[in-house]
């Protein structure tokens, strides 16, 4: 308990400074990039690659807000460790249900 | 272990703040409602009824602005949270406001198009793809709505606190809440927008 | 709380809501005046203390149980003979549709959250939970959704599809009267409840430890209950969208599980099962931690293999979320699927076997002190193994098929729910009633409560195996004699049997109750340490102070309590007692913390949790009615987030001599 707590703190003070404004405008840029490219999908024709770009890009949005706007990269893991399991809990059971469906099949 | 921690204001087991434990826990929790709800859609969007499929009234290029809209409110949100950590009250107030204006377009831009798409024929009970997606988004819609009324609050309870930074935990609070109203639209977009039937 | 800042309790409080409320403007926008009172009903109205709520809980859930109970002795009476006239089918279908909703949502589950209130503060050597006015809101969540839920039966009849709704049957054709509608947005408002307990409980027990107490040195019960809020957690937003989905397409016209419009009404029995059986674990792990609290006491042993039990707590709480199918074999899932949930299934009675070998080996040479509460959980393994074994039966698929929607169902579950949960809940009640009153019920009666109950649930519930082989379909309100059957096996003599037994279940209740109130008129207190107990809770008077702890003790073993009482002898090897109880408190009260801060009560989580019965009637009725309500949330919400955890001094009414942060040797 005392490492967890040494390391605890040790983090909090870290997040006090987070990331400077700079980073926080690169990784906006980087997003809006990608939803461009995203939304470019519309557009253009991306043949197979079209869905696995797709989920792949909306993956990368979600782990660059949730790490750097979040800041779960820089906070007690603790955090990852509540929010991921929710949230993979939730694609795991809910996949799973789609499937009985044959949803994956159409 | 309380000796390491008593400098500070909240001792706890973990050298963690509650509300913030809280917070994420809440926001574990939401990742189930939205996945059902998504689900909902997934599994309902392609049954259409007598009313307009998903291809016929989704507007990419409008929905794509209102996305960007929201994205861009993540910026200014985490602003905020950065000026609140440097006790910057002027700074956090004119963030909070723009994300709050950011995010009142994006839930305009949304009232728009549900008004559109009624008018092309979609109403919540047209079929299961209007139910589903209705209650998707509007769930969403609402998430948003409560953020902006959070964000506006924030702003009236911080210009009249006397010390300056006295809420950058509530700031902190609230951006955690933003972002994730945030990364579901991210994921409404691709799966709900830009994946066809 | 204020208390203990103001040893001598402000008298003149002006009365809310008679009296129109003082309001001090300049600190609140406009807000009421902050309740201060420690004593009388506004106390508990208002109250953020975290013992006061558990046995608000706790009450209220036992009214519910009396209720729920009720329900199942008519059900009973109606099938006790071959055309039963107690009830008429529509009535029927309320009654065992509400019996199960009430037992499950509005007992099972808050008489546990109850005890979770009330202990895990306690057990990990806190003062309160971490959000104690999230806690106050919760309570009053559940009774507000209680409230809603059993309002339809004045107001055209209860909900009437099963306790598990499903579609057709949850639909406006087959159910129009309004019971449903209640039946979703109550069970809404207390998932409330249970949401903002699970987050709080958990915060609590990652934050708010006592010195020295890792995770591996709490008490059992904190873990499994732990392991509960996880699971209330991630369930709860599963069956809010289930719930939300319902009302929707019964209030706004939308079809979500109307085949007619071409949906899938299997997509509701996903919903609702991958909430619901992780709501199995939510009622019963509370219950294997209350045994393993009690089995270690009365054994006058510790728990054998404590990290065992607490990781197949865990394991259960896992693979809970893996196996919800099971209850959707005979829906045409298809073979993959069912074969997977089947398998998965199977799987999970290890960590429960588990569990049951540890209880055993607990017992085994210890010296074995069979007072009430030890009964009760001894019970509990017996009557446990007995439903979880035929519940291994239902893990086969086949042979599942045979018993869908049979009484050998409604046989297991009872046995696993009532032989389980519930006797678990009893065995806590007699030891923690101690603790929280300062009394010790009544063994004898306690003897005959105990021995009522088990040879009454034996009688009522053990029928239900033969009736369900031989076919017995449940949830069917009358049987014909010209089917009952011959010889050993024939329904008319074994329903017979059950109902008989109902009433003797009844009989054993009643003794209960008849406990709690020769208990309440007894003059003798109990003493200090009267089981001899093991974990932290004990290390308080009884009931606890306010403040729970004098000084917050700096804990050092699993089971601290024991071991500040006694100590291994070098050369024996044996345990010799060093200090008893009293010296043990009185060490305590010595170092007594100089400041203590306690939260103060507050009006807004009674008047949030009050806006939101109104805008569920709204829903159902009115859509003004469910903006007055909107309105009362706003405005609660609105004094909440101005209002600070603890009053400050402007609030008393007798101004404070020596401003707010009062410190104070009283305690």
């Amino acid at each position: 308990m005392t490492t967890e707590t040494i390391e605890g703190t040790h983090l909090e003070t870290e997040q006090e400074h987070g990331m400077s404004t700079r980073g926080y405008i690169v990784v906006a840029l980087i997003l809006a990039a990608i939803t461009a490219l995203e939304v470019s999908t519309y557009y253009v024709d991306f043949g197979p690659l079209f869905l696995p770009s797709l989920i792949v890009m909306m993956v990368v949005k979600f782990v660059m807000v949730v790490s750097f706007f979040m800041h779960l990269r820089f906070d007690n893991k603790i955090f990852s460790w509540l929010f991921y399991s929710g949230l993979l809990l939730a694609v795991g059971v809910y996949v799973a249900a789609l499937s009985t469906f044959h949803f994956f099949l159409r | 272990m309380a000796e390491t921690t008593t400098h500070d204001a909240h001792v706890s087991s973990t050298g963690l703040s509650n509300v913030k434990l809280g917070m994420w826990l809440f926001l574990g929790s939401e990742c189930l409602l939205f996945g059902g709800l998504i689900s909902t859609y997934m599994l309902y969007r392609g049954r259409v009824s007598d009313g307009p499929t998903p291809e016929q009234i989704y507007d990419i290029p409008f929905t794509s602005v209102s996305s960007f809209v929201l994205l861009m409110s993540s910026l200014t949100m985490v602003l905020a949270v950065s000026a609140a950590q440097k006790k910057d009250d002027r700074g956090v107030n004119l963030w909070l406001t723009t994300t709050a204006l950011l995010g009142a377009t994006f839930v305009g831009g949304q009232v728009y198009e549900f008004t559109a798409f009624y008018n092309e024929g979609l109403g919540f009970s047209t079929s299961l793809f209007g139910s589903s997606f209705y209650t998707l988004t509007g769930f969403h819609g609402v998430h948003v709505t409560v953020g902006i009324i959070m964000l506006l609050a924030l702003v009236a309870i911080n210009k009249r606190s006397s010390v300056p930074g006295s809420k950058s935990e509530t700031v902190e609070m609230i951006g955690l809440y933003w972002h994730f109203v945030d990364i579901v639209w991210i994921i409404i977009f691709t799966l709900v927008y830009l994946i066809p039937v | 709380m204020a208390i203990i800042e103001r040893p001598t309790p402000v008298l003149d409080i002006p009365a809310l809501p008679a009296a129109p409320p003082a309001i001090t403007p300049s600190r609140t926008f406009g807000a009421l005046k902050r309740p201060v009172a420690s004593t009388g009903w506004k106390s508990w109205l208002f109250t953020v203390d975290h013992k006061k709520i558990g046995l608000m809980y706790g009450a209220t859930a036992l009214f519910f149980f009396i209720v729920g109970g009720l329900e199942a002795v008519l059900i009973r009476l109606q099938l006790a003979a071959p055309e039963g006239k107690v009830l008429n089918a529509d009535l029927y279908n309320q009654m065992f549709t509400m019996h199960a909703t009430t037992m499950v949502f509005l007992f099972v589950m808050p008489m546990a959250a109850g005890f979770a209130n009330y202990f895990i503060p306690l057990q990990i050597g806190a003062r309160d939970v971490a959000f104690p006015r999230i806690n106050a809101f919760g309570f009053w969540c559940f009774l507000g959704g209680g409230i809603v839920i059993n309002l339809a039966w004045f107001l055209g009849g209860a909900a009437d599809g099963g306790w598990f709704m499903y579609a057709p049957n949850s639909g406006p054709v087959f159910s129009p009267s309004n019971g449903i509608d209640f039946w979703a947005l109550g069970l809404q408002i207390a998932g409330i409840a249970s949401l903002t307990g699970a987050i709080n409980l958990i915060v609590t027990v990652l934050n708010m430890r006592a010195p020295g107490m890792s995770l591996m040195k709490m008490p059992v019960f904190t873990w499994l209950v732990t392991v509960v809020q996880f699971l209330l957690l991630f369930a709860i937003p599963v069956i809010t969208v289930a719930l939300f989905l319902l009302t929707f397409q019964r209030s706004f016209g939308a079809q979500f599980f109307d085949v007619a419009a071409g949906a899938d009404p299997l997509l509701w029995q996903h919903l609702f099962w991958i909430f619901g059986h992780p709501e199995v674990y939510v009622l019963i792990l509370p219950s294997f931690g209350i045994v393993s609290e009690v089995l270690p006491v009365f054994s006058r042993k510790p728990l054998f293999g404590y990290p065992f039990v607490v990781f197949s707590g865990a394991a259960i709480g896992f693979v809970g979320w893996g196996v919800w199918a099971h209850h959707m074999f005979a829906s045409g899932l298809g073979p993959v699927s069912v074969a997977v949930f089947s398998v998965a299934t199977m799987a999970i009675a290890v960590p429960t076997g588990v569990k049951i070998i540890n209880w055993t080996l607990t017992m085994w040479g210890g010296k074995l002190v069979f007072s009430t509460a030890m009964k009760f959980a001894v019970g509990l393994i017996l009557l446990f193994t007995i439903g979880g074994l035929s519940g291994v039966t239902h893990s086969v698929a086949p042979s599942d098929t045979q018993q869908t929607d049979t009484y050998y169902i409604v046989a297991h579950f009872h046995y696993v729910l009532f032989g389980g949960s519930v006797f678990g809940l009893f065995a806590g009640f007699y030891y923690w009633w101690p603790k929280m009153f300062g009394k010790l019920l009544n063994e004898r009666l306690g003897s005959l409560n105990f021995w009522f109950m088990v040879i009454g649930m034996n009688l009522t519930f053990g029928p239900m195996h033969i009736l369900g082989l031989q076919g017995q379909p449940r949830r069917m309100y009358q049987w014909t004699e010209a089917r009952a059957g011959e010889g050993f096996f024939n329904i008319a003599f074994w329903n017979l049997v059950a109902s008989i037994g109902s009433l003797v279940l009844t009989l054993g209740i009643l003794f209960f109750l008849i406990n709690i109130v020769v208990t309440a008129r007894s003059k003798v207190r109990a003493p200090l340490d009267p089981w001899n107990a093991r974990s932290l809770e004990w290390m308080t008077s009884n009931p606890p102070k306010e403040h729970n702890f004098d000084s917050i003790p700096k804990v050092e073993h699993l089971d601290e309590f024991f071991h500040r009482k006694y100590e291994e002898d070098p050369v024996t090897h044996t345990m010799r007692g060093v200090a008893t109880a009293e010296q043990v408190l009185a060490e305590l009260e010595r170092n007594a913390d100089p400041h203590i801060h306690m939260p103060s009560p507050s009006y807004w989580p009674l008047v949030l949790a009050v806006g939101l019965p109104v805008i569920a009637l709204g829903v159902i009725y009115s859509t003004m009615v469910a903006i007055v309500g909107g309105f009362i949330v706003l405005y609660a919400i609105y004094g909440w987030a101005l209002e600070p955890a603890t009053a400050v001094a402007s609030d008393f009414d007798t101004p404070s001599t020596n401003g707010h942060a009062v410190s104070t040797t009283h305690g």
